[in-house]
């Protein structure tokens, strides 16, 4: 794998002496897509501020490139940030907007002018120059200010909910966009967003952050398949969790039903989480089952129905490709691969909070 | 159609304006163009070019722009550390700028007055230091020190107003982009303030060229503003048409004074209203 | 943090300057002694002789009664007005806000002098004329603070509460006004500001033997200081900060954008 760009370590924040990040450390890799995702209040904009240098860290160092840059000034930095509401400047034309950076760094006009032009090119704007910056719309403000930044050639790219602001489908074509001019450029993307999916699409690494802790670290499928807390779990798609009992190796009591299971070292008749994904329930005939319930509501999805099944006082969100009518009487079953244990949080702190994606 | 019966509710509006603005405007054009007989002339117009008329007029621009130009140095400054100051007392410190001129236009006059007069608290203050006592009462002075006081906060409200509307996230992207302070502010923040800084001289240069009252009272009969001329046309020597001559040439010198101001803001955003 | 102390001194002169004067002004109308600068020992008498005084009371009442009287009837039809125009094409709303800032851009001097020639002419100056002429230069503001309430404002609401069956005045009561509701407070306000301030308008068009505040005060200046009006000047200087105190940090500030910055 490639070198460590950036490193941060120790990082410790407070506004008025809450909380915001303790003892944060964490490092990105050169041409990563890394992405700090977690619900608002995580701390996720605050790592990203203090790695732009819009905040300092009350302590802690954030190493770039093997240079202690903790105390640097946003415009000594070699990295530029995409705001979430674009923060273009209003009155400049697109073309000043996007020269802005170069400008400062004496570049020649004719340097300039070809950045500008390759920039809008990259974003499938060409010809705005000329254009003001209210006669954009959301969605081409958000690639100006992407252009913006870029034509700086900054190693690192930091972009805050870059995408918040815009509808449902323009949000998707711009995930594709983000990932195409990542590949294109060739440099580190750290990216903000409390949308699961859209880290899931993106990103090469996940960061998810919960009350300003660091709950997992790894690639889309790890977080998604191998979440390890509860919280995890629940704000990644959604999940069965379940209270759950230990009973030895490989069994597991949910629901006064014993299922075997895969996981090992848990020790004897410990409390757990058990989580399980909506995918993962099968629904077979009542007496094939291990446990057997009621349908209670049923929603066509497209390519899937959405089930919600009463079984032992327990209400399971199913996700299958057959229909099963409210009422019907369904026996549930789960491959014991498909079931994840998990250690009851130790303090309240990793607990999920609200989640608002 | 409703819309149209909406719009009929500006319908008393129209009537007062054509009422009470346009017709008094147009007497002010009939008796500026008639003489007492009411005979056509431009003679009311012309005389604008006496001397006396003329040295009046020079004398209120000079005061008019002497007083923006302290006004506007002595606001952006205060405009921007108001701004940048954050915190629980921010709403009360801004208060307390705003609270004087709530106070009686007159009664600010006075006050300066007092303060300035020859036995006033700032000769008696300089005195005990042994300082030479200030005579600026009766001089001009005076007048541009009365009108700054008198008309700072109509050069203070209207850039602090497009200082807070700037998005602190564009300021972030301007340093992001690597600007140090001074590009930040030349670049950023002054051109987006610029549209406050134009309607806060034309608030106070109109003003401060077409007032009387101040030069009146605290010039003591020295300093003979445009103002104090088309004054006394009226209510001392009860020449109507002479005063309503320079009243036009007075609004042509407002009119026009207020187009090239808004010409140059127009790059920097909207006009004053 | 030499420049953090830099600010704090240069608020502070500019503090000082500000309200030196009305320190001053403050001190004096508790001072027995006449002179500017000696303290003869306190007291209330000036407060008694401004009480006392028929004409400074007249002027008092006549100044409130002007304010409070042409802030309502513009706020009444600059209301309207915002309406009207609200619902006229771009051009209309072009050529009625073009005449709607004649007043605001006009000098006070022209616009007080033309209204005397246009009463002197048609009827008598009075109280009357000193209101009607209050009004006119109100209006503009009303409208400048309700109107861009109107634009905000969703249209379809109003559509809406037709749509469900309320008839145009109940839908209005009911959508609209609680919409426009804190523009047309705040432009009230500021038209009685405005009318409270004014004096080269009041100068101009007030008939003889009538005199608010600031009329009467200019009058008095042009003979002399007399300790009573500091006294005045205290009790302006209380009410106003009490009013200001009320509109920024009182129940009513609380709700819509933050602060007035008026």
């Amino acid at each position: 794998m490639s070198k460590r760009l950036i490193d941060l370590q120790h990082i410790t924040k407070s506004y008025d002496k809450q909380m915001v990040l303790d003892d944060l450390n964490l490092y990105i890799r050169e041409n990563e897509f890394l992405t700090l995702l977690g619900p608002s209040g995580c701390g996720k904009t605050t790592t990203l501020r203090i790695i732009g240098g819009f905040e300092m860290p009350d302590a802690g160092n954030v190493i770039f490139d093997g240079k202690d840059i903790t105390g640097l000034a946003p415009n000594e930095r070699q990295v530029n940030t995409v705001f979430q509401k674009y923060a273009l400047f209003p009155h400049m034309s697109i073309a000043e907007n996007i020269a802005f950076g170069l400008k400062i760094r004496k570049k020649s006009k004719s340097y300039i002018n070809d950045k500008i032009k390759y920039a809008l090119k990259l974003v499938n704007l060409d010809g705005f120059e000329k254009r003001s910056v209210d006669s954009l719309s959301g969605g081409q403000q958000q690639r100006i200010a992407i252009a913006r930044a870029i034509v700086n050639e900054p190693k690192v790219l930091l972009l805050d909910e870059p995408l918040g602001a815009l509808d449902l489908k323009l949000r998707q074509d711009m995930q594709y966009e983000l990932i195409r001019l990542k590949n294109e450029l060739g440099i580190t993307f750290i990216y903000v967003t409390h949308d699961q999916e859209e880290a899931l699409t993106m990103s090469d690494t996940i960061v998810v952050m919960n009350q300003g802790y660091i709950q997992q670290i790894g690639t889309p499928e790890d977080i998604y398949n191998e979440p390890t807390n509860a919280f995890v779990a629940d704000f990644i798609g959604e999940s069965n969790i379940i209270d759950g009992t230990m009973l030895e190796d490989r069994l597991v009591e949910v629901l006064g039903v014993k299922f075997p299971c895969v996981d090992e070292g848990f020790g004897k008749n410990r409390p757990v989480d058990v989580v399980i994904r909506p995918e993962d329930v099968e629904l077979v005939a009542p007496e094939q089952g291990v446990m057997e319930g009621d349908v209670t509501s049923l929603i066509f999805k497209g390519v899937h129905w959405e089930i919600d099944v009463m079984a032992n006082g327990y209400e399971w969100m199913v996700q299958t490709t057959q229909m099963h009518p409210v009422g019907a009487h369904v026996g549930i079953r789960v491959a014991p691969f498909n079931i994840q244990i998990m250690n009851k949080p130790e303090s309240s702190d990793e607990r999920a909070v609200e989640i608002d994606a | 159609m409703r819309n149209l019966k909406r719009q009929l509710l500006a319908g008393p509006y129209l009537i007062w304006m054509v009422g009470f603005v346009l017709l008094p405007v147009g007497m002010i054009l009939y008796y500026a163009l008639t003489t007492t007989s009411g005979q056509f002339t431009t003679f009311n117009i012309t005389s604008i070019t006496a001397s006396v008329h003329l040295k009046a007029l020079f004398l209120s621009l000079k005061l008019a722009l002497a007083c923006t130009l302290i006004c506007l140095g002595l606001s952006y400054p205060l405009a921007m550390i108001l701004n940048n100051m954050n915190g629980k007392r921010h709403g009360l410190i801004v208060f307390i700028f705003i609270l004087p001129m709530w106070m009686n236009f007159m009664l600010r006059i006075l006050a300066w007055k007092m303060l300035l007069s020859n036995n006033g608290v700032i000769n008696t203050v300089l005195g005990y230091f042994g300082l030479p006592g200030l005579d600026v009462l009766n001089t001009p002075s005076a007048v541009v020190f009365c009108m700054v006081y008198d008309f700072l906060p109509f050069m203070i409200l209207p850039i602090y107003n497009a200082m807070s509307r700037i998005e602190k996230d564009v300021i972030e992207a301007a340093k992001d982009l690597g600007a140090g302070s001074l590009t930040v502010f030349f670049k950023v923040i002054l051109p987006l303030t610029m549209s406050g800084v134009v309607s806060g001289i034309i608030m106070v240069f109109v003003p401060a060229l077409t007032s009387f009252a101040i030069s009146d009272l605290l010039g003591g009969g020295k300093v003979l503003l445009i103002g104090n001329v088309i004054e006394q046309a009226f209510m001392q020597e009860y020449n109507w048409n002479l005063g309503s001559g320079l009243s036009l040439v007075l609004m042509v010198f407002v009119i026009v004074s207020m187009a090239l101001m808004n010409s140059h803001g127009e790059e920097g955003g909207a006009g004053i209203c | 943090m030499l420049k953090k102390s830099a600010e704090r001194a240069y608020l502070f002169l500019v503090f000082l300057f500000l309200y030196l004067p009305i320190i001053v002004l403050i001190v004096l109308s508790f001072n027995a002694s006449k002179s500017k600068v000696q303290w003869g020992g306190f007291t209330l008498g000036w407060y008694q002789q401004l009480f006392s005084s028929s004409s400074m009371m007249e002027a008092f009442g006549t100044t409130i009664l002007v304010s409070l009287l042409s802030a309502l009837i513009a706020t009444l039809l600059g209301t309207l007005a915002a309406l009207g125009i609200d619902a006229m094409k771009k051009r209309g709303q072009a050529v009625m806000m073009g005449a709607t800032n004649i007043p605001l851009l006009n000098a006070d001097i022209v616009t007080g002098i033309s209204m005397m020639l246009l009463f002197v002419r048609f009827t008598r100056l009075g109280l009357n004329t000193v209101i009607i002429a209050h009004i006119t230069f109100n209006i503009p503001y009303v409208i400048l603070n309700v109107l861009p309430k109107l634009k905000q404002s969703n249209r379809t609401t109003y559509e809406a509460a037709l749509d469900l069956g309320a008839t145009p005045f109940y839908a209005f009561y009911k959508i609209i006004w609680p919409q426009i509701r804190p523009g047309v407070f705040s432009g009230f306000l500021m038209a009685m500001t405005m009318s409270l301030d004014d004096f080269s308008v009041t100068y101009f068009t007030k008939g003889a033997g009538i005199n608010t505040l600031s009329t009467m005060i200019y009058t008095e200046m042009r003979k002399g200081i007399r300790p009573e009006m500091y006294a005045l000047s205290t009790i302006l200087f209380l009410i106003a900060l009490v009013l200001l105190l009320f509109m920024n940090f009182g129940p009513s500030a609380r709700r819509g954008e933050k602060g007035g910055f008026k």
